[in-house]
């Protein structure tokens, strides 16, 4: 029981990774982009093909795919996404979905439908016993970078001047456009960086999740469900939701494996009704 | 004197705000009563309360001897109690026609009939004419509201109040923003509203303030700072102190 | 007797609303002429008249009631087993199969309609997601009953009315579908012009002012969202019925997501929107799957995009000078 507890805590951390760039793109330009999962995915082949055919190590494919998914993403915010903002949401959903499908339609062709693997490294493979609890290498392996990631993203959130000017936008982005904080610019980095973070999730994750052109559909909700129930103003919010969502479906299925992931949708539209505005918002407000 | 509208020991907190502070108001039936108060009196928010767009933390709301202070807002409307706001709030792709209607159509109980055809109900559009014309929009009505000048747009958020037939109306500022050329027509339309209904004015504009109302409330800073006709207001030092802003000889 | 002849005139002004245009007319006559023109594309013609339906049940709330959602599918879906489950089980009358999938829809729509009656439209997307995943899950896991991912089967028809057999071809099929959607469609056009109907573009257009006017809202939001859930369950009806098929794909997100594009291409707020969306939607989707078929949904996607980027305003800038000159000819021919 130990043993899946730890499995959903690693399967948040991702998630988290995962989810937070969307969180912190959404709270900052108020901006839907649902195609957050696109930049996932991207990473995830990015890492397979550096791995099949450069031969690289893992650990070396890691940076690269978030180095890949954060230009993708610098170049895409300069060219279309930037005209949107000024848009309602629902032109904003139905826009970041034609990417979605675009992009899956695409890795189909390009890549084939099948399921990617990659191979871990030796000393990430197998699991080993602490006071009977099984403890997968690579899960802990995740925990600990993810982990050390959300402190390092609370950190510079908190105490950098690019953290202070981010909370500022996100705040008011009228006021903070009157202090002189070039919000554009502010945003273009910050979307960057979101989507790197969404690549470097895509290929830590391969292992845990499964990788193939639909990843960002099946896991859009997943995403949303993190941003949503996490709140859009913190670090901290998104990562609790990321955490709860992780246990609570890797534990569901474990338990009540029939009804899938029937779980945590129902949990979502709770959620959400019984807290429209996240379930850490009211604390802040 | 009998009451058409009363608050009893009325509050508002915005957190540690006090908007509202024990506000004991009376608009007798065919008043003609304005509320005035300098910016961020609390003028907006206690008609809000009134009508029911924000709920008030304690105390109670009587229209007509009847307790309102927790009914839903549609739910007042259908009690006799219209306002209008102090930035228009239209249907903006409805021409003025439309708008009306829907007014009229909710009044005499049809809003909820999904069959029925609006210009085969006889009572209706006389009504809707009536409506129309008191508020000389009728060689409008085919216009779409976001197109009309501002002038006119004040003139139907008005219209579209009093076609609730109410009896008792709040009127928020109905002069805010009009330009000067249209404002004397807005104005007339103001004085021309039937003797019947109890008129709650809100306004900046003291001129149309002193040359409608017959009672006049002052509220500064969510309280009830005087309340007496114009001419006692206009005397009164506290008054102009607190509003008027002549402190010069305190 | 002036105030005679201006009641008169607001009572015109009234009626022009609802008053059939001659385009209208010719539409309806086309669709059904369509049945001796196209004899060969009568399936075809069919999943447009199907897919028409659905478009009209979204236009209800997203075009009048200004209610926005990524999980129309749900409903679609809920009629479709319900019509299904129905044929199968208990017995194979077409209207009464689809009277059954309305209910079951439109009892759906009821129960969920409190979730999308607050929040923004942010919110609103998201839940009608969660729903519409959330019945896919069901669906997917009550195998026993659903057929889970082999789909429904099973499902024989009687003939409509007792007198028309459904035929492979889709003759009775394209008339059945084509006569339900007309039917639903006038019932559609007389409520939207009706004083429900104007109160539900009194709540899209200002919500406040709305309540202000006594319309009591979220009642409203309610029963036009229960109505378009029947709407929709009608659709899933008429799918299942005339495929004699339901497979899960009918819950799936991407029936939200290309139902939108209809809406989109066609036009939300006039009713027609849906009927030319869904057209355009499966001509084009024909014509593209004739030379690269399993790419469709890439295609879809660059349409949503271009669309939204601004390729929307050009059609329907494009499509209102067409319709203003045919205006001014339809006019110009009654005269």
């Amino acid at each position: 029981m130990l043993t899946v507890l730890f499995d959903g805590i690693a399967y948040g951390m991702v998630l988290f990774v995962l989810g937070c760039g969307l969180s912190v793109t959404m709270g900052l330009m108020n901006f839907v982009n649902l195609a957050h999962g696109a930049f996932a995915m991207l990473g995830g082949y990015v890492a397979v093909q550096a791995m099949q055919r450069l031969g690289l190590p893992f650990l070396a494919c890691l940076p690269l795919a978030f180095l890949a998914a954060a230009l993708v993403g610098i170049v895409l915010e300069r060219l279309i996404y930037r005209p949107m903002y000024a848009k309602s949401h629902l032109d904003q959903v139905m826009f970041s979905i034609g990417l979605v499908f675009m992009a899956v339609a695409g890795t189909d062709w390009l890549m084939g439908s099948t399921q990617q693997f990659i191979r871990l490294p030796a000393w990430l493979q197998g699991r080993f016993e602490i006071a009977g609890v099984g403890i997968g290498r690579y899960r802990l392996f995740v925990i600990v970078v993810c982990g050390l990631l959300a402190f390092s993203l609370q950190w510079g959130f908190a105490h950098t001047r690019f953290g202070s000017r981010l909370r500022a936008a996100v705040d008011d982005a009228r006021v903070a456009r009157g202090l002189g904080i070039p919000v554009n610019r502010l945003f273009a980095l910050t979307f960057a960086l979101g989507c790197g973070l969404a690549g470097f999730g895509g290929a830590l994750g391969i292992e845990l999740m499964g990788l193939d052109p639909s990843f960002p559909l099946k896991f859009m909700i997943y995403f949303l469900i993190v941003v949503t129930v996490g709140g859009t103003s913190s670090i901290t919010g998104p990562f609790f939701a990321a955490m709860l969502l992780g246990v609570a479906d890797v534990v569901g299925k474990y338990l009540v494996p029939e009804i899938g992931a029937f779980i945590i949708y129902a949990l979502m539209v709770v959620l959400l009704i019984t807290r429209p505005h996240g379930l850490f918002a009211r604390a802040r407000a | 004197m009998s009451v058409a509208l009363q608050t009893f020991d009325l509050v508002k907190n915005f957190g540690g705000i006090t908007a509202t502070a024990h506000v004991d108001f009376t608009l007798a039936k065919g008043a003609r009563h304005a509320l005035i108060g300098p910016n961020g009196a609390g003028k907006t928010t206690f008609v809000n309360q009134l009508t029911g767009v924000l709920k008030p933390s304690s105390g109670r709301i009587e229209l007509m001897g009847e307790d309102i202070t927790s009914l839903p807002r549609e739910a007042r409307v259908k009690r006799g109690l219209a306002r209008t706001f102090q930035i228009n709030q239209l249907f903006a792709t409805m021409t003025p026609l439309e708008m009306i209607a829907l007014v009229t159509s909710e009044r005499l109980g049809r809003g909820s009939h999904p069959f029925r055809a609006l210009d085969r109900d006889p009572e209706l559009v006389s009504q809707t004419a009536e409506i129309l014309n008191r508020f000389r929009l009728d060689d409008i009505v085919d216009r779409t509201i976001a197109t009309l000048p501002y002038g006119k747009q004040r003139q139907i958020e008005i219209a579209a109040a009093f076609a609730a037939r109410p009896s008792v109306l709040l009127l928020d500022e109905p002069a805010a923003g009009v330009p000067e050329a249209e404002r004397r027509e807005l104005m007339e339309t103001v004085a021309e509203l039937p003797g019947d209904v109890s008129v709650l004015l809100i306004e900046h504009d003291m001129d149309l303030v002193f040359r409608f109302a017959t009672r006049i409330t002052v509220l500064v800073n969510g309280r009830v700072l005087a309340e007496g006709s114009p001419e006692e207001m206009a005397r009164d030092p506290a008054v102009r102190a607190a509003y008027l802003g002549e402190d010069a000889h305190v | 007797m002036r105030a005679e002849s201006f009641d008169s005139r607001v009572r015109q002004a009234l009626h022009a609303g609802r008053r059939w245009h001659p385009a209208e007319i010719a539409f309806w006559c086309l669709a059904f002429a369509a049945f001796l023109l196209f004899p060969r594309n009568l399936l075809l013609l069919n999943e447009i008249a199907i897919l028409a339906l659905f478009a009209l049940s979204l236009d209800l709330i997203l075009g009048y009631a200004g209610i926005v959602s990524l999980g129309h599918a749900a409903f679609l879906g809920m009629g479709a087993y319900a019509a299904g489950l129905f044929a199968k089980h208990v017995g194979g009358d077409p209207l009464v199969g689809l009277a059954v999938g309305m209910g079951a829809a439109g009892l759906l729509g009821l129960v969920t309609s409190p979730l999308v009656l607050r929040g923004s439209d942010l919110t609103r997307l998201m839940i009608t997601l969660g729903v519409a995943l959330i019945l896919f899950e069901l669906a997917n896991s009550l195998g026993s009953l659903t057929g889970g991912a082999d789909g429904l089967q099973g499902i024989m028809m009687k003939p409509v009315l007792g007198l028309f057999d459904f035929d492979i071809f889709g003759r009775t099929a394209y008339l059945y579908s084509l006569s339900v959607l007309f039917v639903l469609f006038l019932i559609a056009r007389r409520v939207v012009h009706s004083p429900f109907g104007l109160s539900l573009r009194a709540v899209r257009d200002n919500p406040l002012r709305a309540s202000a006017s006594g319309v009591p809202n979220a009642r409203r939001l309610a029963a036009a969202y229960t109505l378009a859930a029947a709407y929709a369950g009608a659709a899933g009806a008429l799918l299942a019925q005339t495929t004699q098929f339901v497979s899960l794909d009918v819950l799936d997100f991407h029936r939200s997501a290309d139902l939108m594009l209809v809406l989109i291409i066609g036009g939300a707020g006039y009713l027609y929107g849906g009927l030319v969306g869904a057209i355009a939607f499966k001509l084009l989707q024909d014509a593209i799957a004739s030379f690269t078929p399993q790419y469709w949904m890439f295609w879809i996607g660059l349409f949503l995009v271009l669309f939204v980027l601004g390729g929307r305003e050009i059609i329907h800038g494009a499509v209102k000078a067409v319709a203003g000159r045919l205006a001014t000819f339809g006019k110009g021919g009654v005269r």
